[in-house]
């Protein structure tokens, strides 16, 4: 078995039944993460403990006991995540220092299925970007071209998972923060139905759009990882009581008979040439394998955009109120203060504190809350959320899936966009919808860019539904034209 | 619309201080970004019930427990300065 390259369930056999130990494989892949991770800055710290970590699980398995469905897979966590002990800073000078005293349900589910946590993986600040060029510990490169972007915000996951620096990684995603940087970078991302994860412990961006979700190499492993994360947590109570299935058990690319949509409004064109073949290939793909295409109407998808940024922007500016530099992070220097004035000191520290992305929202966010505004913005972009919802459940009335590209166009240059925020936004027009309505969607590489970048293509269903999801990617997965291919820097 | 006093009084509800510089950066994108968002007035909405939660999710309570998850000495770890268990913060009168 080629460690580097095997599927999350070959690692876990393998340790389970003593073929290689936990401690070969987290050895292995930290000697990966040592020679590969200069040239990506995917990774910004490292767990001193992964080692020891997998000692631990080595014993447990001499001593008979169940270690669970990841035995010894090594993981990495985006920044995002609270992980006992290990620096939590969301890419932020805000929580440079921080190290929390807790695991995020994610995490604490993750390492009682076994995992190793390798480390933390590189963000935008806050989840706050489409590029991985906001984070406070610089940017990170695509391991397909060092001059280009990873994607955003979870691009140090992605591109960590790309470069198989670990064997599975966790993104979080807002608005397509999953699944652009896993079409950018070669790799399948699943952002799960609203609910079917928990938020406990995931720093806060905006709270009725964020879930975490698998950025692995397989259809499969994602699966399996979200059979390990989904399900209800108690410290969570905007997480669904619905079991979780065995979405890896029941996984099948016969995709004869479904009925796959395809949204009207998207095809006004556009799409870089690359994107286009890619997007016109997947549906001749899935006509071949006997599903039905139809053309269904989300007209209200033309306000996705948005409608997303209002949202977003709201509920961060009201999230990120909680750095005030009083209990935990960034606090600006007063040593020589006697007195000072109390919002002086609130406005210095966050200031100081947060990036320019940051600041930039946080001020959207509180103007369209402000008083006379909130009515026409924050007010209104909910009431063309509940239209856009609506329309989308009317759709998949019709279909059992929709598929579209992720984005216009395959990785863009560092610094092509960063200083141009209204294109960059509108990098997302594909995938902020699906987070506004709830729907799990996904990437999953299918196409190859003529300067041999991967291009994905993004599947969603209706709420709950991930499993016609993970099988229409399943049948496009199988004969994919990525597979078998790796990034340069491999 | 967006004007340099907006920006101030916006910042200022934010407490969030920002450079000279910032501001007039800010406004410029602001305006470009408000201008984008002006698209959803045309959108008919009369007696839609605004969305925030958008699955349905089962009302789900805990019970009402007190619980030592963490001692006071986890709690105030990550704090810029303590002084013992307290938070630590300059004088503000």
């Amino acid at each position: 078995m080629e460690l580097t390259f095997a599927s999350l369930s070959e690692i876990s056999d393998a340790v389970k039944s003593k073929k290689v130990s936990a401690k070969e494989v987290t050895a292995h892949f930290q000697s990966r993460i040592q020679a590969l991770n200069p040239k990506l800055n995917a990774f910004t710290s490292l767990n001193q403990d992964a080692l020891k970590d997998a000692e631990a699980i080595d014993a447990r398995i001499a001593k008979g006991e169940n270690v669970g469905a990841l035995a010894g897979v090594p993981f990495g966590i985006k920044e995002m995540l609270c992980t006992k002990g290990l620096t939590t800073t969301a890419g932020s000078k805000m929580l440079s220092n921080f190290v929390p005293p807790y695991d995020a349900t994610v995490v604490a589910r993750l390492k009682q299925a076994g995992v190793v946590v390798m480390g933390k993986l590189n963000q935008d600040e806050f989840a706050m970007g489409s590029s991985n060029e906001t984070s406070f510990h610089g940017n990170v490169k695509n391991p397909w071209d060092l001059e280009r972007v990873p994607g955003g915000s979870s691009g140090g996951s992605a591109a960590a998972q790309s470069a198989r620096l670990v064997a599975g990684t966790i993104g979080t995603d807002t608005g397509g923060s999953i699944r652009q940087p896993a079409s950018f970078c070669g790799i399948v991302g699943v952002k799960p139905t609203y609910g079917r994860v928990s938020r406990y412990g995931i720093i806060a961006f905006a709270s009725s759009l964020d879930q975490a979700g698998p950025m692995v190499s397989s259809v499969q492993d994602a699966a399996l990882t979200m059979e390990a994360i989904c399900g209800h947590d108690p410290m969570d109570s905007t997480t669904s009581q619905k079991a979780v299935p065995q979405w890896s058990k029941n996984i099948s690319t016969n995709i004869k008979g479904m009925k796959i949509g395809v949204i009207k409004e998207y095809m006004k064109g556009g799409l870089d040439a690359d994107v286009q073949k890619t997007f016109d290939d997947s549906l001749e793909t899935l006509k071949k394998m006997g599903a039905e295409i139809v053309e269904v109407s989300v007209s209200m998808t033309e306000f996705a955009v948005p409608i997303y940024y209002l949202v977003a922007t709201s509920e961060a500016s009201s999230n990120l109120a909680r750095y005030d530099g009083v209990r935990f992070g960034y606090r600006s220097e007063f040593k020589n203060l006697s007195s000072i004035d109390l919002e002086d000191f609130y406005g210095k520290t966050r200031g100081e504190g947060f990036g320019n992305e940051v600041k930039r929202r946080i001020m959207l966010g509180t103007y369209c809350l402000s008083s006379g505004y909130y009515d026409a913005f924050y007010n209104k972009a909910g009431q063309v959320r509940r239209l856009l919802t609506n329309q989308y459940l009317a759709a998949f009335k019709q279909c059992d899936a929709i598929v579209s590209p992720v984005t216009t166009s395959p990785a863009f240059k560092i610094g092509e966009l960063v200083n141009d925020p209204l294109t960059m936004y509108l990098n997302d027009i594909f995938t902020t919808s699906t987070n506004l309505a709830g729907l799990p969607g996904m990437s999953v590489p299918f196409g190859m860019s003529k300067a041999g970048l991967p291009i994905g293509i993004q599947l969603t269903a209706s709420h709950f539904e991930e499993q016609k999801m993970l099988n229409v990617a399943a049948a496009l997965e199988s004969v994919s034209p990525v597979k078998g291919k790796n990034p340069h820097v491999i | 619309m967006i004007d340099k006093k907006t920006i101030e009084h916006i910042a200022k509800l934010a407490r969030l201080h920002i450079t000279e510089a910032e501001a007039a950066q800010y406004s410029a994108q602001l305006e470009k970004v408000l201008h984008n968002f002006e698209q959803i007035a045309k959108v008919d909405t009369a007696g839609v019930e605004p969305l925030i939660t958008p699955t349905e999710i089962e009302a789900y309570w805990r019970d009402d427990e007190a619980k030592k998850d963490f001692t006071a000495e986890e709690m105030t770890a990550n704090a810029p300065s303590r002084t013992g268990n307290l938070f630590k913060v300059p004088p503000v009168v």
